[in-house]
């Protein structure tokens, strides 16, 4: 069914009773062409376009708990491209791009909400690094700006330009296409839409070993029995490890925790995104009037799920040097989720040793922003064509090769990030 | 929240230890890259009873090494680096 003003009426009169369900239950078959492990933005997004742009139906995504739950619901929304080195900035571009239409191409609010990304600088040589990337981003097409402190107070009167403060604040790179995107619409748009075109989808159902006969994979091995697949593709996040280690695949990453919190509902008092770069700490206010923020990792390696005050207080205490009125505000909800951090803090996407075998993983806490030009990519890859350019760089191979995409700089040493 | 045992000062919040990683067993600086592949981005790491390595910062100042399941945060056993070897 198509939503509209009219589906509203008509199911408002029915008191809201027979609204269809997003995805409908299919019974499973025996074999696919494509199976896609994992139903968060990635996989559900690879299963739409697979469809769309390349009429591949024969498709089932399947994860062990329910759609969009795993990292899709636990970043803080945050949409933006302000890479420097090429390979980061032209998935996280891409991707951009296609936010802007992909409300009306879905038929579903995805709430893209392009209210500009401000990425603060604390001295001068920070700033003139900033000019620097917002410099390449503009050669690469996107647009970027520098913002003078003058610029700064005008767009975001309640930021602390306060010279005396421990870190002051000397100026910002701007990004207006940057924003937020509702995080769990675009599971539910991309799952809509894929299953409409006769994909199937399977919740809660666990793969629990891939088949893999002579170097070449042939299907999973699921809670509710073996299914065979010509191609699968694993996107299963934290779980991408074991399920690759089971085939013989070691991946070079380590699990970290991520925290993200919210405040009490105010009045509209930010209408930006802010990123505090002395420490990180990086702020935006929900539609429904949440303050959500986000930090850096806990710093060690952790599968617990559950953070650490210490975190929260680093994190609340820049986010107060921003915003000196964010004390008088208590948190209502905190989450936290692992992320798989590989050795250079950037993604492993494409094909891996195994033939037949792809894989999307390792997107840390970064893999939100960039969920509708992974899933574009992947199924050009996954639909029988050549590895797109665009995914080169993030071959599993270049660990071995030394081709590492460090984007900090900071050599092999995931918990850093 | 990590309550990490120094072996100086007794049990102390994580706020006070800047994190060292894990431990890892590195090569001979003339192996081949492959070996050093492995170890830097593979390294076997046990996640029941990971070893690794704190600065204690606010505290003695000093490098230690512990023992510590990374799913619960449970210390096992710790010790001071041995400062002989590498």
């Amino acid at each position: 069914m198509r939503y509209s003003i009219l589906s509203l009426a008509t199911q408002a009169f029915h008191n809201h009773q027979h609204w269809p369900q997003i995805v409908t239950p299919e019974k499973l078959k025996s074999h696919y062409n494509i199976i896609i492990v994992g139903a968060g933005g990635h996989g559900l997004a690879t299963a739409y376009y697979l469809s769309r742009n390349h009429g591949i139906n024969d498709v089932l995504v399947i994860d062990s708990g329910w759609l969009g739950g795993g990292n899709t619901a636990r970043n803080t929304a945050i949409v933006r491209s302000d890479y420097l080195l090429p390979a980061s900035f032209a998935l996280k571009h891409f991707a951009l791009e296609l936010w802007d239409s992909l409300s009306q191409e879905l038929n579903f609010n995805l709430m893209y909400s392009p209210r500009g990304y401000v990425d603060l600088a604390h001295s001068d040589g920070e700033l003139e690094h900033f000019m620097l990337r917002a410099n390449a981003m503009c050669l690469g097409g996107a647009s970027a700006s520098i913002l003078t402190r003058r610029a700064l107070a005008e767009k975001i009167p309640s930021l602390n330009l306060d010279k005396q403060s421990r870190f002051p604040i000397s100026g910002a790179l701007f990004q207006a296409e940057g924003g937020v995107v509702r995080h769990d619409a675009v599971a539910w748009g991309f799952a809509r839409k894929a299953s409409d075109s006769g994909i199937h989808i399977q919740q809660n159902c666990a793969v629990k070993s891939l088949q893999v006969d002579n170097g070449r994979v042939s299907g999973v091995v699921t809670a509710q029995g073996a299914i065979s697949a010509d191609r699968i593709l694993v996107a299963a996040a934290g779980g991408s490890a074991g399920l690759m280690a089971d085939a013989g695949v070691k991946l070079p990453m380590q699990p970290i925790n991520v925290q993200a919190f919210v405040t009490e509902p105010v009045k509209p008092v930010l209408d930006h995104v802010v990123n505090y770069n002395a420490g990180l700490s990086y702020i935006s206010q929900s539609d429904k009037g949440e303050l959500v923020l986000g930090g850096a990792t806990d710093g060690y390696l952790s599968t617990a799920r559950r953070g650490s005050f210490a975190r929260i207080e680093d994190t609340l205490q820049r986010a107060a040097q921003m915003f000196p009125y964010l004390p008088n505000l208590r948190l209502m909800r905190h989450w936290s989720g692992t992320a798989d951090i590989p050795m250079d803090g950037n993604a492993i996407v494409g094909k891996t040793e195994i033939e037949n075998l792809f894989i999307d993983c390792g997107w840390g806490y970064a893999g939100f922003k960039a969920t509708p030009a992974v899933g574009w990519k992947l199924a050009e890859l996954l639909s029988g064509g050549q590895l797109p350019e665009m995914l080169e760089p993030f071959a599993l191979s270049r660990f071995a090769e030394g081709r590492l995409i460090d984007d900090a700089g900071i050599g092999p040493y995931p918990w850093l990030h | 929240m990590l309550l990490i045992p120094c072996p100086h000062c007794g049990e102390r919040d994580e706020n006070e230890f800047d994190y060292g990683g894990p431990a890892i067993d590195f090569p001979e600086l003339s192996a081949n890259t492959a070996e050093w592949h492995r170890a830097v981005h593979l390294p076997d790491l046990d996640e029941c009873n990971l070893e690794e390595f704190w600065f204690h910062a606010a505290g003695c100042g000093c490098w230690i090494k512990t023992q510590r399941n990374i799913k619960t945060h449970e210390f096992q056993v710790f010790e001071q680096p041995n400062r002989g070897q590498s």
